[in-house]
């Protein structure tokens, strides 16, 4: 069976709204390396000792940037959830 | 606080709560459901992800290992702000198959299989179990705490009796709220109203100590950062792989976690509300941790030593004089704990009744299925034991354990467990080689791990594993120690169990599942889940069934109740069409059918169900094809269609053409007709006046003579005319009698030039001929032909508007044919009349020089297909140019010999 053809390139807005989903599919994955970032500061041998309250701060920070851009994200993504068919796979 | 005023103002919040989920019932069976099932009530409710494990065990997690307790709550974080990925997608597919639980929706991808929702629902209990022990403890040592050793009457029982008074509550009010209904989909309106109330409840007592602590003890945010720095925990230690760990876990978690799952998908009325709670969610998580650590430092700082930090929460307020802070947040655990232990006993109550109990029902309990309504009332009772008896079996952990472990640890072993369902899930999101095969050998491999590596060994050495198995593996094996599996991961038990476990499971899911190959029904079902976003319509499972309606309504009745049943079949009837109402048994209603029954007792049990009524047909290889067949006919169909289009647009095209040709005609024809009367109306009219004259006596011989001379010439005028006429009318009925001699076409051309120049005026005309060429003995009906050549020759004089005209005769030989072209210099005809030339009454200009009827050139083209031949008018010359070509040697059709 052939496969439909897709149009392989959209308008301004479809472009853009495509973008925005790219961008939230790797919000999460920004967000796991900003969470795992604390690893590689502090707490080693001949280092200064991991500090609570910066280190606090530095996670609620990061959190408040993840929310912040989720909420920004949101109504876009929100907007005609009926045209995201991904593309069907041959089996 | 006096312990009986405790309990009655616990009573009054759990008054206050039924008060709720009353009106909310009230108000969702009176219509008003837009407002119950907001985004705003949405969000509240996914809190039940934070239990009194949050409440009260996040600040005693905080004074033993620092900010470690933020992964609990970064981890949904991230699946949350990724709802794109993984969460849009579940809830999809939970809407379109009608999934009841977490069990239900492994056991309905792959293929609708009883016993991996069996397994999964072993897996849930069995995991939720220590989960409900540790709300039962959390609050049972709140009361502990709370109740003052200032006793008035009623003395305050132990722990283990305040626990089991608490679990009864639950018990009660998650059945009264929690099976109103059986269909699952038909959402808790009551309860989940009830749980957004706690969730607003715990957030404002947390929020509230927390400020009391920040502002009220300490300074202010910049004093609470130096007493941060000053206390034991000013360092944390971030154990890295404790760190990665515990996100992924949790992440993976609050997406397996049955009560998790019942909110955030099965309790979903609109999939919007993703959206809001992508954000709002996390942002709630965070309001819950942010006082976690202040909490804990000032709990530290001013409680002596030896205190539980699971109970700073409450016991900072009670310390410092606040009652009613502290009764708030007591208030603020007693919510965390109840929400948790209601949802998840319904989600946990639905997986027991749909995938343990209704399958032996179904098969054991055929001899009372007579009576209709009496499964319905079954499942519902099934579902009512099932609560009890997962309360039963929390209060049991809780009592065997004694209720010692730290909140936190607890509450991890819960997550690893359910986190082992995570592989499956993700397989039957986004992976269609998936087979239930390879699902039930990961789920049995994980779980099985989870058990020897971390549950078993969590109740204690000597417990369920012996001290000996535990520090020199089963039978003296050492590289099968629970806690170092070849002899790998000495360090933290609980990660060196979720590594294997999950690590182990994957393995299987992904392996067992490349060897296997998936039974139809399963491969049908793994198309729908993976691409939902692409299917608008489900295919049917169910071809062609031998059901009779009526038994196909008994048994609909018997699960959803007979109104609804009835209002359900008759609604598909009227969408067949049909005014009765029971539909005809086609694999759209089966579907519709089954889809329907599965939001009540799960896929599994409602494909059962029909089946059995059916007699086993469903899916099978030939319906899969016959799916895939379907979309290429519709591709197929959608060519022809095009096809067909092109056609039309050609043929209406050609209309057209044939329209505006036949328009002209006619309009030729009018004018014809006005044309030839006048024709023959002229000489008519002469031939009477002159006859007129004659009649009179005295009319001198040589006037006579003249007059009927004028008369005959007329008369001769109106035979040719008529002649012509009757000559076309011949050659085009085709009974023409032709005489085939043989002659020659130089001498045929000399003889038309000669008869053309005759006839025409006396205009000087050059003929340019080349008699070479000419030499050609032909055999034909020569005397037509010379017909047809005067015609054109006699054109080209009468037409030619050159002032020194002339003509060329050209003669060429293609083949056995023979072209004759004749050419004048003249301005042509133009391009619109070339069409028409050839036409009958045809005259291109209105002149009555030509004197003809405008019947040569038909004449002409008749007598030339008589001939075999054809006569065209051939277009770009320098003039008018005719081409007439024909046989050299005409062979009749009806005669032998040439």
């Amino acid at each position: 069976m052939k496969a439909p053809r897709l149009p392989l390139f959209v308008a301004p807005d479809a472009y853009r709204r495509r973008r925005l989903r790219d961008a939230a599919r790797m919000l999460p994955v920004l967000g796991a390396l900003l969470m795992l970032l604390p690893v590689l500061w502090g707490g080693g041998e001949g280092q200064p000792a991991r500090s609570t309250a910066i280190d606090g701060l530095y996670l609620f920070g990061i959190w408040g940037v993840l929310i912040l851009a989720a909420r920004l994200m949101a109504p876009g993504l929100a907007k005609d959830p009926q045209d995201s068919a991904a593309p069907p796979r041959e089996e | 606080m006096p312990f009986n005023l405790l309990v009655l103002s616990c009573l009054a919040y759990a008054a206050f709560l039924f008060a709720v989920a009353f009106a909310a019932e009230r108000r969702a069976e009176a219509g008003a459901v837009p407002w119950l099932r907001s985004s705003l009530v949405y969000t509240l409710s996914l809190s039940v992800y934070c239990t009194a494990w949050t409440f009260y065990g996040a600040v005693g997690y905080a004074a033993r290992s620092g900010l470690e307790f933020l992964t609990i709550y970064l981890g949904p974080t991230l699946v949350f702000v990724g709802w794109w990925l993984v969460l849009r997608k579940l809830v999809r597919i939970a809407k379109s198959q009608q999934i009841t639980s977490i069990a239900d929706l492994i056991s309905s991808r792959y293929g609708k299989s009883p016993l991996l929702g069996v397994v999964v629902t072993v897996i849930c209990v069995t995991g939720a179990t220590p989960y409900i022990a540790l709300q039962l403890q959390s609050v049972a040592l709140s009361f502990s705490v709370f109740a003052s050793d200032a006793p008035l009457g009623v003395s305050m029982p132990d722990r283990d009796t305040t626990a089991l008074w608490v679990a009864v509550g639950l018990a009660v009010f998650t059945i009264i709220f929690g099976t109103r209904n059986l269909d699952a989909n038909e959402q808790h309106h009551g309860v989940v109203t009830a749980i957004a109330v706690e969730a607003v409840v715990k957030l404002v007592a947390l929020l509230a100590v927390g400020v009391f602590v920040v502002w009220g003890l300490a300074g202010g945010p910049a004093d609470m950062m130096a007493r941060i720095d000053a206390s034991p925990i000013a360092s944390w230690p971030l154990q890295p792989d404790r760190w990665a760990g515990l996100i992924f876990l949790s992440a993976a978690a609050v997406l397996t976690l049955p009560r998790m799952f019942q909110v955030l998908v099965v309790e979903n009325a609109d999939e919007r509300h993703l959206t809001t709670a992508s954000w709002a969610f996390p942002l709630y998580l965070a309001a819950m941790s942010l006082f976690v650590v202040p909490i804990a430092v000032m709990g530290l700082e001013l409680l002596p030593a030896g205190s539980d930090p699971d109970l700073f929460v409450l016991t900072l307020p009670l310390a410092e004089g606040r009652g009613n802070l502290a009764m708030l947040a007591f208030l603020g655990g007693f919510s965390s704990a109840t929400s948790m232990v209601i949802i998840a006993s319904i989600a946990m109550a639905t997986m027991v009744s749909n995938h343990m109990v209704m399958p032996l029902l179904l098969r054991f309990g055929r001899r009372q299925d007579t009576e209709p309504g009496d499964l319905r009332r079954g499942v519902l009772l099934s579902r009512r034991l099932s609560i009890g008896a997962v309360l039963a079996l929390g209060y049991a952990y809780y009592a065997l354990s004694g209720g010692t472990g730290a909140l936190a640890a607890t509450g991890l072993i819960s997550f690893v467990g359910v986190a082992q369902i995570l592989p499956s899930m993700m397989g039957a999101l986004f992976w269609r080689g998936a087979t239930r095969w390879g699902a039930l050998a990961g789920l049995v491999t994980g779980f099985s791990l989870w058990l020897y590596t971390l549950y078993l060994p969590s109740f204690g050495a000597d417990a369920v594993l012996s001290a000996s198995v535990l520090d020199h593996g089963p039978w003296g094996l050492g590289w099968l120690r629970p806690q170092a599996l070849l002899g790998i991961g000495a360090g933290d038990p609980l990660i060196h169990a979720l590594w294997w476990s999950l690590a182990l499971n994957t393995l299987m899911f992904c392996s067992v599942s490349l060897l296997t190959f998936p039974a139809p029904l399963e491969r049908l079902q793994g198309a729908q889940f993976v691409n939902v976003f692409g299917h608008s319509g489900a295919a049917s499972g169910w071809s062609g069934g031998q059901a009779e309606p009526e038994d196909l309504l008994v048994m609909a009745q018997r699960i959803l109740g007979e109104d609804v049943a009835l209002a359900f079949f008759e609604s598909e009837a009227r969408a067949q069409g049909k005014t009765s109402y029971l539909p005809d048994i086609t694999p759209d209603f089966m579907n519709g059918l089954e889809r329907r029954l599965a939001g009540s007792v799960g896929a599994a049990a409602a494909h059962a169900m029909l089946a059995q009524i059916t007699g086993g047909t469903s899916v099978s290889v030939e319906d899969l094809m016959a799916v895939a067949n379907e979309t290429a006919q519709i591709m197929e169909y959608s060519a022809r269609l095009e096809h067909n289009q092109a056609e039309l647009t050609r043929t209406a095209r050609q209309l057209r053409e044939a329209n505006d040709k036949l328009t002209q005609i006619s309009v030729q024809k009018d004018a014809f007709l006005s044309q030839i009367s006048h024709e023959l109306r002229t000489p008519m009219t002469s031939i009477r006046a002159f006859s007129e004259i004659m009649k009179a006596d005295d009319i001198p011989p040589e006037l006579s003579a003249r007059y009927s001379g004028i008369i005959h010439d007329e008369a001769i005028r109106l035979t040719r005319l008529l002649d012509d006429l009757l000559d076309l009318s011949v050659l085009e009925t085709g009974n023409v009698q032709l005489t085939i001699k043989p002659a020659e076409l130089h001498e045929m051309l000399d003889r038309a030039l000669q008869a053309a120049g005759s006839s025409g005026g006396g205009r000087a005309f050059a003929i340019l001929r080349d008699p070479r060429s000419e030499r050609v003995r032909i055999s034909s009906d020569t005397d037509r032909l010379v017909q047809v050549f005067i015609n054109v020759i006699s054109n080209a004089r009468k037409y030619c508007d050159a002032t020194e005209p002339q003509l060329q005769i050209a003669v060429r030989r293609r083949g056995g044919k023979l072209q004759v072209d004749f050419i004048d210099n003249g301005s042509g005809i133009p391009k619109h009349s070339q069409s028409l030339i050839f036409e009958k009454f045809a005259r291109l200009t209105d002149s009555t020089h030509a004197g003809g009827a405008g019947l040569g050139l038909a004449i002409c083209r008749e007598i030339m297909q008589n001939l075999g031949g054809s006569i065209t008018y051939m277009a770009g010359r320098r003039g008018a140019a005719f081409r007439v070509s024909f046989p050299q040697a005409l062979v009749l059709p009806g005669s032998a010999t040439a």
